[in-house]
């Protein structure tokens, strides 16, 4: 990361909501502050914003459901979104999917903007729905979304439980962008998170240029089916 | 292994106000109205349905499978599941399930993942997405990609390990089994019945379902 230059470094707070345009070969690094940290994310090719994340394609692909380093997530159109270059947590979550505005009331109570101003509650589906409007993009928009940082672990019956503590102060996931992508995101709390109070954690994001991955990258390896994906996705960018 | 609870249906086929035999790799958009019971029947044995369900007034307001699986705290869809919306409301419950378990993890097949899942020259074969854009284009009304989210497959058990593996396991479907949803809205159900021959989700062999509605 030091031979790398950093483009833009900024923090987000806590039930925060963030959109940006990764060009190609830039990095997104989400670093958890406090520890306990939750990041939801949708990604879309920024050039062609139909061709969106699919997490069924992208975790049946990988024969997996946690994501960490390795995995790439997977657009519907068979292309390569977001590689995971590195993770220090082990496992993201992309079962939980995110809360709306009657799941924060329900669970933490109602604090308006009108009463606390920006010590507000916010909730995650009012968040993604204000930077896809920005993009020109809406609710017919929405697709399955990542929470990073957050794990749920899954019984032989099916249950889905919380899995407490795992991200930790410093922890930090790097995704990767191997098309130009739009990523929509927010930092408010997983909507299974136990925690009894509207508490949702900071975090980092750091951008900066990285190489093109080549021939011998681990997320383009990490499985034959990762290798086709990136040669598809590379016939978007004929010549590049 | 887990422990299915199959439930019967009191309902008679002679009394639905519809019944249809939809061939595999065919797709199927229809209507199905508040209070009516709709019955998929898997007649030849571990066929996949994919399936999507939306509000037929607002279909921006339709089924999604995290909200789902969260809401009922568990992946499996079996008796007792309440499809919920993007919106969060209920869009209909199984009452039925003489299977017992359902897969909505697992996505539909499209002809751009065939390619990454198996070879890059599996394009040319026939998938659900296909199905679904036929289906929704000849439905119009606007109607477009981006109301494809990610949907039930009917009869397909898709198993996720305790380290957080993704497996294709042997159908637990068989012939004339079936499952029966009450609408809970007024709804748009859009169906591909799989035509997937890649892996064992159809035991390489899709087959026909019957679908039927009671009022």
């Amino acid at each position: 990361m030091t031979t790398e230059k950093i483009l833009f470094e900024e923090s987000l707070p806590g039930g925060g909501l963030w959109s940006w345009t990764l060009r190609r070969h830039t990095t997104l690094r989400l670093t958890d502050l406090h520890g306990g940290a939750n990041v939801g994310l949708m990604a879309y090719n920024a050039d062609r914003p139909l061709d969106r994340l699919n997490l069924p394609d992208t975790l049946k692909a990988q024969y997996t459901a946690r994501l960490t380093r390795g995995h790439v997530l997977m657009s519907d159109m068979g292309h390569a979104l977001l590689s995971i270059t590195a993770d220090t947590t082990g496992w993201h979550d992309p079962l939980g999917g995110h809360g709306h505005a009657a799941l924060v009331k329900g669970k933490y109570g109602e604090a308006t903007y009108q009463a606390v101003r920006n010590e507000w509650y916010r909730n995650a589906h009012d968040n993604f729905l204000i930077e896809l409007g920005k993009q020109g993009l809406g609710k017919r928009d929405l697709v399955a979304n990542v929470n990073f940082f957050s794990r749920l672990n899954v019984d032989a019956e099916g249950k889905m439980r919380f899995h407490a503590g795992n991200s930790k102060a410093g922890d930090v996931v790097d995704l990767r962008a191997e098309m130009n992508v739009l990523v929509v995101l927010n930092t408010c709390q997983h909507p299974l998170d136990p925690h009894p109070h509207y508490a949702p954690k900071p975090v980092l994001l750091t951008v900066r240029q990285t190489p093109q991955p080549g021939a011998d990258d681990f997320c383009r390896n990490f499985r034959a089916e990762n290798q086709r994906c990136f040669t598809l996705t590379e016939r978007l960018f004929p010549g590049a | 292994m887990s422990t299915f609870l199959l439930t019967e249906s009191p309902r008679d086929p002679a009394q639905a106000i519809y019944d249809f035999i939809l061939p595999a790799g065919d797709g199927w958009m229809h209507e199905i109205q508040r209070g009516q019971t709709f019955r998929i029947v898997d007649l030849d044995g571990n066929q996949a349905v994919d399936t999507l369900f939306y509000s037929a007034q607002d279909f921006t307001d339709r089924y999604s499978a995290q909200d789902t699986i969260r809401e009922q705290g568990g992946i499996y869809l079996t008796t007792g599941t309440r499809l919920i919306s993007s919106e969060g409301h209920v869009l209909a419950e199984i009452v039925a399930d003489t299977c017992g378990r359902h897969d909505t993890l697992g996505g539909a097949c499209a002809a751009e993942s065939n390619q990454v899942r198996y070879a890059l020259d599996k394009r040319w074969m026939h998938s659900c997405r296909d199905t679904f854009m036929l289906a929704m284009a000849r439905w119009g009304r606007g109607v477009t990609k981006c109301d494809l989210t990610h949907n039930i497959n009917f009869f397909m058990n898709v198993p996720v390990t305790p380290d957080g593996k993704l497996s294709f396991a042997d159908g637990v479907s068989g012939s004339g089994r079936y499952v029966e949803l009450r609408a809970e809205r007024d709804l748009v159900c859009l169906i591909s019945n799989c035509p997937q021959l890649n892996n064992p989700c159809n035991a390489y062999n899709p087959t026909p379902v019957r679908l039927l509605i009671w009022a």
